[in-house]
């Protein structure tokens, strides 16, 4: 399942350490929600990056206290259909500041790649690789949106009324 | 005669188009059709089966029926413009078997599209800025309102203003469009709800508190289908300011709670019944207060950008009930019938609302053929501004016409057959398409109309029942909105033959109620039988002749008809 980061296929640095599996020393893991709750203060100590697998039916609030110490959330999509993980990516972003790496897991295809860029996501396990191939191009499908959103993309009725405030200022001119 | 250059310049403005699309809307729907020419070359291909296509067919309203594909596509708060119409009587043309089906949502739908010719058929409707965006799926429907909007003389202001704010931000919204099941908002600024706002997931109704400032009343978990919900009042006043945060509330409420185990409880409604209307009222506003005052707090700039795009006729000055209609009346007793039926008030004197009755007698309520919609468009040009509304009775509107020119709009609208005096009478049958294309119908519908439109063809008979609508779905799903017809239908199998249960005293007004069963479900072929019972039981029963049909059932109950219904079956 490739990763892509920044438009491209990227390596996945991250071993996920599930369940009971040892932790590995000194290369960066993802770990369950649960895992992460019970045993935090150790493994954000370690010496290297840790991320999160964080399921779609758990309040990200929960995750507030330790957001400053991951270097990974990836978010959960069962279904492509089951859009929970795109308000967890919202509140991550916008209402507690997240800024690393935010990654979508599950079914992520070709059709959903902008709504989740939208959303703040910034990477992508993609499930086909055809998919993955033309990322850049999907993710660029529309180029108007009407809703502010986790990405800074500027909504259109704010460019609406740009253009009116430009129109205006060259009349007075 | 003197003010005919008024019509003629209004005619040759930009008021072609109702509500005015710039180039951020046009852009946008192009790019919507390159989306979906790439994804059904991508399903022609076989790269995508047909699983993975069908939710992305469904966000442009793309179904698979029994026949063929079908396509529904959005007609905003059902205005539309005579070029609008023309283009949607090309695609019936061009695409289809030269027909097209207005719904009950005021959006229209073509039964025989190739799955090849969609991607041309969207292109153009794109062209006159129409499109297939959010009329299915799991996402935030293409809103409803008054089809009598701006035109009625009852209402507070044009609520169509606040529902294209609401429109264009949950456009392709990224949090809100894999929602755990559909999401239809109903906006409403009337005292008389035209908008059947209680059987809406989000209905938003504009009035004015006791300190005159205008507001919302919100009411969420209202839908029909297997488990019927009237819509509650979680917040009877909201300023306008908050409008566009407290949806956002909702939704994020309704999709990370929603149920997503089984698709028959993933609505709202069930939502809001399983948590309490007061407990999800909670969630909402504490979701609400972290950001009520943020990004979404209305911009009075923006607002006025969206309401000056929507434009209004340069009308004329006239007098109300010019003499020479009058004697008109007098002088044709099928006009005069007419007149009394289906022909409004408007807000600006001198002008009536006229509707086109799309339910004559035989035919197949809601469809209108290429040659009609032309038509149509014509006399929109001539007579009405140019301007069309769809309602969700499944009939078409003239919104603005000069009530001198009535006796030849009504000449006009007769010769293209859409001027059956039966608006709102018991022939005026709302039906879902049933058996005739629909894979989810159990039963037939379409023939079911069409039956009582024959067995009622009597005007006089029809007139003298007075207001009757008449609700038929082919399934569970309610389609055609039986639990809220004053007789409602509704077809079930049993043991492979088509039965039909029938309810009393069901509405979709600012009074709405849930209809209650008379009895035991009949055969298909007693389906009009038992109407004719339940009319003759009416006429004995009401307590004076213009007791309405459903304020008689209020009154008496569901038992004298009951009795009358299986005294003989």
């Amino acid at each position: 399942m490739p990763l892509v980061k920044g438009g491209n296929i990227v390596d996945d640095r991250y071993v996920r350490a599930l369940d009971d599996a040892p932790v590995p020393d000194g290369v960066p893991v993802l770990v369950p929600a649960a895992r992460l709750l019970a045993d935090a203060d150790q493994l954000v100590a370690r010496k290297a990056p840790i991320g999160v697998i964080w399921p779609n039916n758990r309040k990200v609030a929960e995750l507030a206290p330790w957001l400053d110490r991951l270097s990974v959330v990836a978010l959960v999509f069962p279904t492509f259909r089951d859009g929970r993980a795109y308000s967890q990516a919202r509140l991550l972003r916008e209402r507690y500041g997240y800024r690393g790496e935010l990654r979508a897991t599950g079914e992520v295809l070709r059709d959903q790649f902008q709504f989740l860029l939208r959303a703040g996501f910034d990477a992508f396990e993609v499930k086909k690789p055809a998919d993955a191939q033309v990322f850049k191009q999907a993710a660029a499908r529309f180029s108007v949106f009407y809703q502010p959103s986790a990405d800074g993309g500027v909504p259109v009725q704010r460019r609406r009324l740009q253009t009116a405030t430009a129109e205006r200022a060259r009349e007075a001119v | 005669m003197t003010t005919a250059p008024v019509v003629k310049t209004v005619l040759e403005s930009e008021c072609k188009r109702m509500y005015l699309y710039d180039d951020f809307d046009r852009t946008l729907v192009t790019e919507r059709v390159a989306e979906f020419r790439d994804q059904v070359a991508r399903r022609l291909s076989g790269e995508l089966t047909e699983d993975e296509f069908k939710p992305l067919r469904l966000m442009n309203g793309v179904y698979l029926q029994l026949h063929a594909y079908m396509l529904r596509t959005s007609i905003p708060y059902g205005t539309l413009s005579s070029e609008q119409l023309r283009m949607l009587a090309h695609v019936a043309r061009r695409y289809d078997r030269g027909y097209g089906h207005f719904t009950t949502r005021q959006n229209i739908q073509y039964h025989w599209i190739k799955l090849e010719e969609l991607p041309d058929a969207m292109a153009d409707l794109a062209s006159v800025g129409m499109h297939g965006l959010q009329t299915s799926g799991n996402c935030v429907r293409n809103l409803t309102t008054d089809q009598w909007a701006g035109v009625a003389p009852d209402e507070l202001e044009d609520p169509r203003v606040w529902a294209e704010l609401i429109r264009q931000h949950v456009t392709l919204h990224p949090e809100f469009s894999f929602l755990p099941r559909k999401f239809k908002i109903a906006v409403g600024a009337s005292a008389h709800d035209r908008a059947a706002l209680a059987i809406h997931d989000l209905a938003l109704r504009l009035h004015r508190n006791a300190s005159g400032e205008t507001g919302f009343e919100v009411m969420v978990g209202g839908g029909l289908g297997r488990t019927p919900f009237l819509a509650k009042t979680i917040k009877p006043f909201l300023a306008t300011r908050d409008v566009l945060s407290y949806v956002e509330a909702i939704l994020r409420t309704y999709n990370e709670f929603g149920r997503r185990d089984n698709i028959y409880k993933a609505r709202i409604k069930i939502l809001v019944h399983e948590l309490g209307a007061e407990a999800f009222a909670k969630e909402v506003e504490a979701e609400w207060r972290n950001f009520k005052d943020g990004a979404l707090a209305l911009d009075p700039a923006a607002l006025a950008e969206i309401a000056s795009r929507f434009t209004y006729p340069a009308y004329a000055r006239l007098d109300d009930n010019p003499p020479a209609l009058a004697q008109a009346r007098r002088a044709d007793r099928d006009f005069d019938v007419w007149m009394g039926n289906s022909v409004a008030d408007h807000k600006i004197p001198g002008y009536a609302i006229v509707t086109l009755s799309l339910k004559p007698e035989g035919g197949t309520p809601g469809d209108a053929t290429a040659e009609q919609m032309d038509a149509i468009a014509d006399l929109a040009d001539r007579y009405s501004f140019s301007e069309i509304r769809v309602g969700h009775e499944q009939n078409l509107v003239l919104p603005h016409v000069a009530q001198r020119d009535l006796p030849e709009v009504w000449r006009a609208l007769d010769a293209i057959g859409v001027a059956t005096p039966n608006v709102n009478l018991i022939t005026d049958i709302i039906s879902c398409p049933g058996l005739d294309y629909c894979s989810l119908a159990n039963t037939r519908s379409i023939t079911i109309a069409q039956e009582l439109t024959r067995r009622f063809r009597n005007l006089d008979v029809a007139r003298d029942l007075g207001r009757l609508h008449v609700n038929i779905s082919g399934c569970i799903n309610a389609c055609g909105h039986h639990h809220v017809g004053h007789i409602g239908i509704l077809g079930v199998e049993k043991n492979g033959e088509e039965f039909f249960q029938i309810t009393l005293g069901g509405k979709a007004d600012e009074d709405a109620k849930l209809g209650a069963l008379v009895g035991p479900a009949v055969p298909y072929d007693q389906v009009a039988d038992v109407v004719e019972d339940i009319a003759a039981a009416y006429v004995e029963l009401r307590a004076r002749p213009d007791e309405l049909f459903v304020d008689t059932v209020k009154r008496t109950g569901i038992e004298p008809f009951r009795e009358r219904v299986y005294a003989t079956r």
